[in-house]
């Protein structure tokens, strides 16, 4: 072996991969939900985020303890079941310019948090909010949540009566800006859509499959590795240059969409066997809708809308983090008092 | 509806009136929520202030938007008493549905203003009727047929103004600032109080005892509600983040406050330092003061009984992975949504323990508006001093009542932060542990997400967790880290308000108070000296924890009186808590839950007849 190390790669802002390590995970060998873990690492390690000016937040869930396996130079924040996003949101007021990225479950999200999940995407806040999606609730040792599909079997041999809700066409009808499905299998497409949503300012919604495989990875269920790799529909082909990469690539205007991201980063959309427009929200709620009844899983961007205000501008929100302005700006002078005062004389 | 559903007369003490009072009454205005009444009982309340009679005024109204009963009481007091009056002195009948039963509640030479078709006067031998016909009167003042029903209430102001010799001047003014935007309205209004005057001069002789006459104890004074107190000192406070849920009687804060920042806190570049969210409910209010509070910001919330019930498993969260926010609870009569309109102390224990576990929260428990204002200041201080949620238990007597104060002064200390370390200090110091009792005071170190320091980051969990903030189910972690919680509740101890005393002389008797309770409790201090020579001394309690000042005062006294607003004697239960067993049987109730604001007389005669006499 040669004496001298090759310096280690670095990203944009000179950190190598190693700065966005996590601890040393405690979910079960296979779980879908490390290798989502994975992905956010390369995504933030790729797109040279500061780990400092990251915050990881979550709920409660296997999926909810993964923020621990990641970024570790990061502020993580274990909330209570089923609200993270409430919290979320404080943090993102009182310092906006933080990026927040939550990681949830089916069950923190679609049973006992469903009530916060629809106001959070109501609010367009801008956050990357992402399922680990295993239909079942892993931590409690694996009874169906509500993401679970109709006549999806338990291990125990259990049938699941109910149907399903699908967050992804939730989160496009109630104004989240960008709205995406994924398989924690499919490295490459769960990546380009991490990246694309680092570049976005608004409510970013990631559903992604993540099989359980304790509890509900056999036949009969529909949210196996099997089941999703043979049912996955890819709505296009993703590609993506980040802001920083001045790099021309060659693509078919007839065949691919290009969507500019708010730091300026492109998003391509390139056409397969379907037409698939992910700026036409109706039209996206209705082919979930289609092809949910047809036992397809259609996976990538799903919605994507970049003009909408977030709500920092609903809020008209002054430019320095509400939490780090001096007393000069948050206490009005003895004149305001006094006022004030003379008007209840 | 039968009239019993809807009363909100109780059992007063038939004492008569005799000769002639002046400044020493209480009146009551019977009306309908809905019709208008609440201008014209502002309006009188205000002549009276200027006069310069000590005056308080006390809405007592139903959960409803509009046909209800609702009742406005007056005291005037030349002695400053500013609780509620069980007796009521003086009454303006505009209410068929209650009319009755509130004549037949009033004391033995009290007197009655009552619209002329009620006719009322046959009731009692014993009370003087003034009978004004409204209708008759408020055609030629209000062409609009439409407004009649609101601008009729005005006219009962000229009736009283003119029976009790509050000066119409008063009242001309007290309408110019009701209505100071809108110069027809305040007109019309002056037109109305004007018709009543007259009518009342060409019509009435004089019956009954009760006259205003001028005193000069108001100068300077403000009138105010303890909500927009609150919203003041939240402001001056520098609050930045405010979520909320609405709810009875906690909403006038919140709306206080919104109007407040927008007028004194949008800077030069029109932008907003500040964010006010109404939440999705009250889960996610506290939720958003927990993630603000966490990432740095002054973060509140303000709710009442069902809020807090719901805040439970958030709060527990705040105060074991140490997380500052301020809950304020105007509290109104429970359990469940019990009486929403209707005053209570009834969440002291729900708040002190809040949340499963073993959990004790700093409460503060103001008793003025002056304090609401002081206390909001001083919890968003000890919130951050001490990273936990703060409580501030107000009532909706305090909260939606009319008080009189000095004007509010500025607040002399500079905004605290606590303990926070920047990327300066952890180059210094090489990294910090999250929970690590470093000053001995069992308060750690906290650092806020953003800061630009490789060592900056802990991870924040509800779960168990060791010193560095990594997961830990040890037992010996545990213990230490709960040993620390409970070591930093001690030290609060000698940072919250103190308790004010009045020990003025060596009796055996003790009472403690808090909050509203107050009020009635001055008032029955005099009661107990001047009418049955009971000497008593008197603490009241301003914060929990405790401090040693408390135990002091339960020690020196053979019997204490603890005064409250709620069925269980929460508060004692409460010192029960805190005191060495020989103390305890001590401790003594006075309770008053009937939803109305407690009154002097109640508590006197209580404790008249707890000491046998
Ligand atoms: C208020 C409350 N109720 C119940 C629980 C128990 N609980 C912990 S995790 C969980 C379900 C988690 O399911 P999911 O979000 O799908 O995460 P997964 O473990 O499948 O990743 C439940 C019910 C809890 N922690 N808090
Ligand atoms: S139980 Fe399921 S969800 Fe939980 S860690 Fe194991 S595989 Fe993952
Ligand atoms: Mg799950």
């Amino acid at each position: 072996m040669s004496a001298t190390p090759a310096a280690p790669k670095t990203n944009v802002i000179g950190l190598s991969v190693l700065d966005y390590r996590g601890g040393k995970t405690t979910l079960c060998a296979g779980c879908g939900h490390n290798a989502i873990s994975e992905r956010i690492i390369d995504a933030a390690y790729e797109m040279g985020v500061r780990p400092e000016n990251l915050v990881k937040m979550s709920g409660i869930g296997c999926s909810s303890k993964s923020p621990a396996y990641f970024v570790n130079r990061a502020h993580g924040f274990n909330a209570v079941h089923g609200r993270m996003p409430s919290v979320a949101t404080g943090v993102a007021l009182a310092n906006h310019k933080l990026m927040v990225l939550g990681v949830s479950g089916d069950g923190d999200t679609a049973s006992i948090g469903i009530g916060q999940f629809i106001h959070l995407m109501r609010r367009n806040l801008p956050i990357i909010y992402i399922i680990e999606d295993n239909g079942v609730y892993g931590l409690t040792k694996g009874q169906f949540s509500a993401t679970a599909d109709l006549g999806a079997k338990l291990k125990t041999g259990v049938i699941n009566d109910l149907p399903p809700i699908d967050t992804c066409a939730l989160a496009i009808e109630l104004g989240a800006t960008f709205v995406a499905r994924s398989f924690s299998g499919d490295k490459r497409q769960l990546l380009t859509l991490l990246k694309a949503a680092i570049s976005h300012r608004g409510t970013v919604m990631i559903d992604v499959i993540s099989p359980c495989v304790t509890f509900n990875d056999h036949e009969g269920s529909t949210k196996s590795y099997k089941y999703v790799k043979d049912h996955d529909e890819p709505v296009q082909e993703l590609g993506f240059v980040p802001h920083f990469e001045n790099i021309e690539v060659d693509y078919d205007p007839g065949t691919t969409a290009t969507v500019t991201m708010h730091d300026g980063s492109h998003l391509r959309l390139r056409k397969l066997e379907r037409d698939y427009d992910a700026t036409d929200r109706i039209n996206a709620m209705k082919i979930l809708a289609e092809s949910h009844a047809k036992g397809e899983v259609l996976t990538g961007v799903l919605y994507v809308n970049t003009q909408a205000p977030n709500f920092f501008d609903v809020l008209n929100l002054t430019g320095q983090p509400l939490g780090q302005l001096p007393e000069s700006v948050v206490r009005p002078p003895k004149k305001a008092l006094e006022d004030a005062m003379a008007e209840l004389m | 509806m039968a009239t019993l559903d809807v009363t909100l007369q109780e059992q007063a003490t038939p004492t008569a009136q005799t000769g002639r009072n002046v400044n020493d009454f209480s009146i009551q205005v019977a009306t309908v929520n809905g019709s208008g009444s609440q201008s014209a009982n502002t309006v009188l309340l205000r002549s009276i202030f200027q006069m310069g009679v000590p005056v308080s005024g006390k809405n007592l109204f139903p959960s409803n938007i509009a046909g209800l009963p609702t009742w406005y009481t007056i005291r005037a007091s030349k002695h400053g008493y500013i609780a509620r009056k069980k007796e009521i002195d003086f009454l303006v009948a505009m209410n068929a549905e209650t009319a009755q039963e509130d004549v037949m509640s009033l004391v033995p030479g009290a007197a009655c203003v009552y619209d002329e078709p009620l006719n009322l006067k046959q009731l009692r031998q014993d009370v003087t009727f003034y009978p004004v016909p409204y209708d008759k009167l408020v055609g030629p003042v209000c062409p609009e047929a439409k407004l009649r029903r609101l601008v009729k209430n005005m006219i009962y102001v000229g009736v009283v103004d003119y029976l009790l010799g509050i000066e119409l001047a008063e009242s001309e003014k007290a309408v110019a600032r009701q209505f100071a935007t809108k110069k027809k309205a305040a007109d019309l209004n002056m037109a109305a109080v004007r018709a009543g005057y007259d009518y009342a001069k060409a019509t009435f002789t004089k019956h009954d005892s009760f006259f205003i006459e001028r005193m000069n104890e108001n100068a300077g004074k403000i009138i105010i509600d303890g909500n927009a107190a609150a919203a003041l000192g939240c402001m001056f406070a520098g609050v930045t983040v405010v979520t909320w849920y609405p709810i009875t009687p906690s909403t006038s804060l919140v709306e206080s406050l919104i109007d407040y920042l927008k007028e004194y806190r949008i800077g030069s570049d029109g932008k907003a330092t500040f964010a006010v969210v109404q939440a999705e409910d009250e889960l996610a209010a506290i939720g958003m003061v927990m993630g603000a509070g966490w990432a740095g910001a002054r973060a509140m919330t303000s709710t009442s009984g069902p809020g807090i019930s719901l805040m439970g498993e958030f709060v527990g969260l705040g105060y074991y992975a140490e997380i500052p926010g301020v809950i304020f609870d105007i509290q109104r009569v429970g359990p469940s949504t019990g009486l929403p309109t209707r005053t209570m102390q009834g969440d002291i224990l729900s708040c002190a323990f809040l949340s499963h576990g073993d959990t004790k929260h700093i409460l503060l428990l103001p008793n003025s508006v002056t304090e609401c204002y002081t206390m909001a200041m001083e919890a968003f201080e000890l919130a951050e001093q001490f990273q936990t949620p703060v409580f501030v238990l107000s009532d909706l007597d305090l909260g939606m009542n009319s008080w009189m104060a000095q004007p509010f002064e500025y607040p002399e200390q500079p905004v605290g932060r606590g303990k926070v370390l920047g990327a300066d200090e952890l180059q210094r110091l090489g990294g910090f542990a999250r929970y690590k009792d470093v000053d001995g005071d069992g308060i750690p170190y906290r650092t806020l997400p953003g800061t630009a320091h490789p060592a900056a980051a802990y991870f924040t969990r509800g779960s168990g967790h060791n010193e560095k903030g990594q997961y830990s189910e040890r037992p010996d972690d545990y213990v230490r880290n709960v040993d620390r919680l409970a070591r930093k509740f001690d030290t609060a101890r000698k940072f919250v308000p103190a308790p004010v005393k009045e020990i003025s002389h060596s009796s055996e008797i003790g009472v403690i108070a808090y909050g509203t309770s107050h009020w009635a409790m001055t008032e029955a201090h005099d009661q107990l000296e001047k009418e049955y020579g009971i000497k008593v001394d008197y603490l009241r309690l301003r914060a929990y924890p405790f401090n040693q000042d408390v135990h002091d005062f339960v020690k020196n006294h053979n019997r204490i009186y603890v005064v409250e607003q709620n069925r269980d004697g929460q508060m004692r239960e409460l010192l029960k808590l805190d005191l060495p067993p020989e103390q305890i049987a001590k401790l003594r109730r006075v309770l008053h839950y009937n939803g109305l604001p407690i009154d002097a007389r109640s508590v006197t005669n209580e404790i008249v007849s707890q000491e046998g006499k």
